[in-house]
């Protein structure tokens, strides 16, 4: 992923977790979303995802793609906002023996992974046991 | 529409094939369904891969693959839908076939995953997930079917040995199966004490990286019934699709597009779960298996791990599932996997299955997906 552009693009989600919320139904898009999920309707209004949740499920990554090889292992679980939106993220700052199911977790704004020497450093949101 | 049947199979020994190249192998499928169908003449050709782009630097595969097998002009398609891109090229060759379009369609599938390293591999088939807001973080295949896992495990009380259950199930049978790429048994220890990938998944509850081809060929049935061959029929075809990123489905221990594909190729069919007789299903990770049994209705939501450990979908159980060995034993080149789970099919409902020969088969469905059930492609063959 060698183009910054691609990275630079998804800023608004990754940095400030800016969501659009329906118009017509109320579902938050994260990311947006031109057509609404539920409904189908297609304006949105800006708003920004809830920050504490819970952990739906999650697992210890041992084999790890290229980016992330000298942070194994390493934990990812999908957890529900506060909001309803469910998301993806490492959940950090946490015993891998203490990942359950239904555990508290806030998000926050972490570094991910980094290309090499000359390349882009990915920063993104993780979720903390609260 | 017309009916549709199958009158040629061809799959070669998989496994890490380092002396052939991607068009060597799918040559090599593909002339032995036309020599078992004893066709020379197709009208078109439908071919499934996922990514030989990133597997071996080649795209083009209409071109590359119908020159070497020799058949150049002949109209071709390459298909994609990640690990479902066989089933879904199945899918467009009975299509064609059923419109009237084609009266002979040859229907490959292929994918070359060992001439790249182990990271790259991983990456390739990564791109079946959501690059931006899955991969981004670090998420791998087994790490999403992990979590589908633990979900599962929490909500039903699915346990640990019966996901290694699964393993042991489609090694036996695999072991019964010379095209395998790992034609030997393993024990529930075995799964157990092999090295953590993605918790709770081992790396034998994953199917491996493999090279290989399978090819089919389909024609009307009408004409099929002029053929020395046994008549096997396609009598449904099934595809859904489902959100691409995991996080996003309603309930993750569920496959919804497996369930909605299994409803209408069933439907199309006029048959119920119960009428067939066997099953070759997408077990790319021990509880993918359990959770499209569910899924398919074989089994009830949840029950899925309990019926393996009580024998209902061995071979000799009452709904055999994998008897070809599955991904798990098999093998899964992933572009090809739903092109020889027909293969698979044809062969038992032919009575060609010799030790692992489902006994009396006369109905088989096949389920093949893309990604964590992105995508689901189910179809019902039935003999004469
Ligand atoms: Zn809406």
């Amino acid at each position: 992923m060698p183009n910054p552009a691609r990275a630079w693009r998804e800023y608004p989600q990754r940095y400030r977790l800016e969501a659009e919320k329906c118009t017509k139904c109320g579902t938050i898009a994260f990311p947006p979303r031109l057509v609404c999920p539920q409904c189908g309707n297609r304006k949105f209004a800006k708003t920004k995802l809830a920050e504490t949740g819970k952990l739906l499920t999650f697992t210890i990554i041992r084999v790890p793609p290229d980016p992330f090889e000298d942070q194994a292992p390493y934990a990812v679980g999908i957890a529900e906002l506060e909001d309803g939106v469910k998301l993806t993220a490492q959940v950090v700052d946490c015993d891998f023996a203490a990942l359950k199911v239904g555990l508290r977790v806030r998000l926050e704004f972490r570094k991910l992974s980094e290309e090499g020497e000359a390349g882009v450093i990915y920063y993104g949101y993780k979720f903390v046991p609260e | 529409m017309r009916d549709v049947a199958v009158i040629g199979i061809g799959m070669t020994k998989w496994g890490e094939l380092w002396t052939k190249s991607l068009r060597t192998i799918f040559v090599e499928s593909a002339l032995l369904a036309l020599d078992d169908a004893g066709v020379d003449k197709i009208d078109s050709m439908v071919v499934g891969c996922m990514s030989s782009g990133l597997f071996v630097g080649q795209e083009h595969l209409t071109s590359l693959l119908s020159d070497y097998l020799g058949k150049n002009p002949v109209p071709a398609a390459r298909v994609e839908s990640a690990c479902a891109s066989g089933g879904l090229a199945l899918r467009q060759g009975f299509i064609e076939v059923a419109s009237g379009m084609s009266d002979v369609v040859l229907v490959g599938g292929v994918e070359k995953m060992t001439d790249v390293t182990g990271c790259e591999a991983t990456f390739a088939l990564g791109t079946a997930a959501d690059q931006e807001y899955e991969g981004f973080h670090g998420l791998t295949f087994p790490g999403l079917y992990a979590m589908m896992a633990v979900a599962h495990m929490h909500k039903y009380g699915t346990t640990r040995e019966q996901l290694a259950l699964v393993a042991v199930k489609n090694h036996d049978n695999g072991s019964k199966n010379p095209l395998a790429q790992y034609p030997f048994k393993i024990t529930v220890d075995g799964v157990l004490q092999s090295v953590l990938v993605a918790d709770p998944l081992r790396i034998l509850d994953c199917s491996p990286i493999t090279d290989g081809a399978a090819a089919v060929v389909l024609c009307s049935a009408d004409m099929a019934k002029k053929m020395k061959k046994p008549v096997i029929r396609i009598t449904g075809s099934g595809l859904a699709t489902d959100t691409i990123a995991l996080s996003s489905r309603k309930d993750m221990t569920w496959i919804e597009s497996t369930h909605l594909a299994g409803q209408k190729a069933l439907a199309m069919a006029g048959r119920k779960i119960g009428d067939i007789d066997l099953f070759e299903v997408h077990d790319c990770f021990t509880i993918a298996e359990i959770m499209v049994t569910e899924a398919l209705g074989i089994v009830e939501k949840g029950r899925g791990g309990r019926a393996v450990e009580e024998g209902l979908t061995s071979l000799k159980g009452k709904f055999p599932v994998n008897p070809s060995g599955g991904l798990k034993a098999k093998g899964h080149p992933v572009g090809a996997t739903g092109v020889a789970q027909a293969v698979e099919v044809v062969k038992q409902l032919r009575g060609e299955a010799a030790e692992r020969q489902v006994k009396g088969a006369k109905r088989g469905l096949t389920q093949n997906m893309g990604g964590t059930g992105g995508s689901s492609v189910v179809h019902v063959f039935e003999a004469e």
